[in-house]
């Protein structure tokens, strides 16, 4: 197993080495000098010239690259033109808000979508069956935008229940509050996923409930709780950790529309700030951060699965 | 990308092996795509809810295409006067946005280009997903390997995440998004095509193909790309509504369609701001969506149970 997580971790330096090439060439390729955008359109070609020459930016494309690279790799990520500030800190500062939403949407998808999954299957074609694969389809086709929108206007418009944006107020500190705040971000953020997962509980439970030692579970007289529970659970929950992990990494590609509607103060906002003010840096640092914890994540993924399934040897 | 999982594996056209000679194998193939076209059909007349999907797709496209007609307003016409107005008001049944424009006619036409971003979007990124997958597949040795791996790269990313930083080298703008929500497609189809090719071509019509000396351009028009159809056309039919959805999302984020453009994305973000005093201007156009979506879903459902009912389920 070390061997493997070994290799496995190893076959994640080209990928990352690719990401951060291909961040580098996007934004490499955006018009604008980046010169003129810190100096501003006043500038005189001298200065221009001096800070192009700073920057690095007179030098050739793959020079660029691995000196940014090499940069990256010692924890200076560029400092932001808008904030004035060095990008690593900031968007650390903000991935936590992040990371506590998506892993908040994770728990609510998992305590629904197992459960409704578990259900669907061992009552397979009843009304409740039937109900929550209606609703599967409808999660598939919402966009988490609009789902986002609807909850606001229904709880925080109309109900006056819970607060409309933000993940804080300020007035008020302190775990109640930031609850209160988390729940509409994390159920809309949760929904699709949620819908994914009991997809695949449902799918997966059904396969292993008509297997042999299932039959043979019955025939020897278990109950149905203890056949669903102890039998069959199990083993179907294995494609299901796989889907649960995944379902983490698209959240925190979900989390940036969710952040935009909520006003939510992760990685996702700052980078549309970035983006809208064509503070490269900041962007490029934000994009790569993402992309990076996306791949850790189905690398723990991959491995969890090693763990979770004895019937799998990795060569 | 959440998608259909597993399409690589769907089955190819022919699954019956013809007898009649190796000439005979190599023109079968096309004999059983008829009537796989025929057996679809057939299944799928049988599925309410992808014929519902189907009909309410149709009638959207329908009603879009006609908006120049059926709008009762012009979509770009500022009335202040009447900002903001509810559901049912006299002369806006879906009431006004914060310029006073109508709701309805901006939806009619906004039908128009969320339609034509979605299968605009699904048409380049299958044209060029598929040629790569079907070229790689075919050919194998370096090239594969090598488009493989960039391949991988790119759905290392989050699909939005590539997609806003394909906008933001861009510029923002409506056809910079869609080309964003293309590209963000290309790899998807190029794994299915890629996998129908790796499963197909060691087949016997192929084989017999290449015996009888067809040229590789003729293997890969006339029996690789036709073959490789089925799971591409329900990922197709699946990937619109998916497009459709990406696309809006891009325009609510700012880096789609810019103002004043009747698109559904913008018009929900214009609407978010005022949900306050007018729930609505957000609401129906996100209502919009969904039911597109939700549409293009029932239908690509249907069409994937018919196509290839082992995966019913």
């Amino acid at each position: 197993m070390t061997g493997y997580i070994f290799r496995r971790i190893l076959t994640l330096i080209p990928v990352l080495l690719g990401i951060s090439f291909l961040v580098f060439l996007i934004l490499h390729l955006t018009p604008g000098d980046p010169a003129l955008i810190i100096l501003g359109p006043k500038a005189n070609a001298t200065s221009l010239a001096v800070l192009r020459h700073d920057l690095g930016l007179d030098q050739p494309f793959f020079v660029q690259y691995f000196r940014w690279l090499g940069r990256v790799l010692q924890g200076d990520w560029g400092r932001s033109i808008q904030l004035k500030r060095e990008v690593l800190p900031l968007l650390l500062q903000r991935f936590q808000a992040t990371i506590y939403l998506t892993l908040s949407s994770a728990f609510l998808a998992v305590l629904f979508g197992i459960p409704v999954g578990i259900i669907s299957a061992t009552r397979q074609y009843s009304l409740l069956d039937r109900s929550s694969m209606i609703a599967v389809l409808v999660g598939f086709s919402m966009p988490v935008f609009w789902l986002g929108i609807i909850l606001q206007i229904v709880f925080s418009v109309w109900l006056g229940i819970l607060p409309v944006s933000g993940m804080q107020s300020p007035d008020q500190t302190g775990w109640p509050d930031r609850l209160r705040h988390l729940v509409l971000p994390a159920i809309t953020l949760a929904v699709g996923a949620a819908v994914i997962i009991a997809r695949m509980t449902r799918s997966s439970m059904l396969e292993v409930l008509q297997q042999d030692y299932i039959r043979a579970a019955r025939a020897k007289g278990q109950s149905q709780r203890s056949v669903v529970y102890r039998h069959a659970l199990r083993n179907a929950l294995i494609p299901v950790v796989t889907v649960v992990g995944l379902q983490v990494g698209y959240l925190l590609g979900g989390d940036i529309l969710v952040e935009i509607v909520y006003s939510w103060p992760g990685i996702g906002s700052l980078m549309m700030n970035g983006i809208m003010a064509r503070d490269f840096p900041l962007v490029q640092g934000a994009i790569l951060l993402v992309a990076t914890s996306y791949v850790v994540v189905n690398l723990v993924v991959d491995i969890t699965y090693a763990y979770v399934d004895p019937r799998i040897h990795y060569k | 990308m959440e998608r259909l999982q597993g399409l690589e594996d769907v089955g190819s056209a022919d699954k019956d092996r013809p007898a009649g000679g190796i000439a005979g194998v190599a023109k079968a193939s096309q004999t059983v795509n008829q009537s796989l076209l025929r057996e679809t059909w057939r299944r799928l007349r049988k599925d309410k809810f992808a014929l519902l999907g189907g009909a309410w797709l149709l009638l959207i496209i329908l009603v879009s295409l006609l908006a120049p007609l059926l709008a009762p307003q012009d979509p770009l016409a500022i009335d202040l006067r009447l900002r903001l107005q509810p559901l049912g008001t006299p002369g806006h049944i879906l009431g006004t946005d914060d310029l006073g424009r109508d709701i309805l006619s901006r939806l009619l036409w906004g039908g128009r280009i969320s339609l034509l971003v979605g299968f605009s979007a699904v048409f380049i990124a299958m044209t060029i997903g598929t040629l790569i997958g079907l070229l790689t597949g075919f050919l194998g040795g370096w090239m594969d390997n090598g488009v493989m791996r960039l391949i991988d790269i790119l759905m290392a990313f989050p699909a939005i995440l590539l997609a806003i930083a394909i906008v933001a080298a861009l510029g923002p703008g409506l056809e910079h998004a869609m080309l964003a929500v293309a590209i963000v497609g290309i790899p998807y189809y190029a794994r299915i095509a890629r996998g129908s090719v790796l499963a197909l071509r060691e087949r016997e019509f192929v084989v017999a193909s290449q015996a009888l000396g067809a040229s590789q351009w003729r293997i890969i028009s006339v029996h690789l790309f036709p073959n490789s159809l089925p799971p591409l056309i329900i990922a197709a039919t699946m990937d619109v509504g998916w497009m459709i959805m990406f696309a809006a999302g891009l325009s609510f984020l700012g880096l789609g369609a810019q103002p004043p453009t009747p698109e559904w994305g913008i018009m929900l973000s214009e609407g978010h701001k005022y949900i306050r005093i007018a729930p609505h201007a957000s609401i129906v156009p996100g209502l919009a969506i969904f039911l597109v979506v939700l549409a293009l879903n029932l239908l690509g459902d249907g069409l994937r149970d018919a196509l290839d009912p082992r995966l019913r389920r």
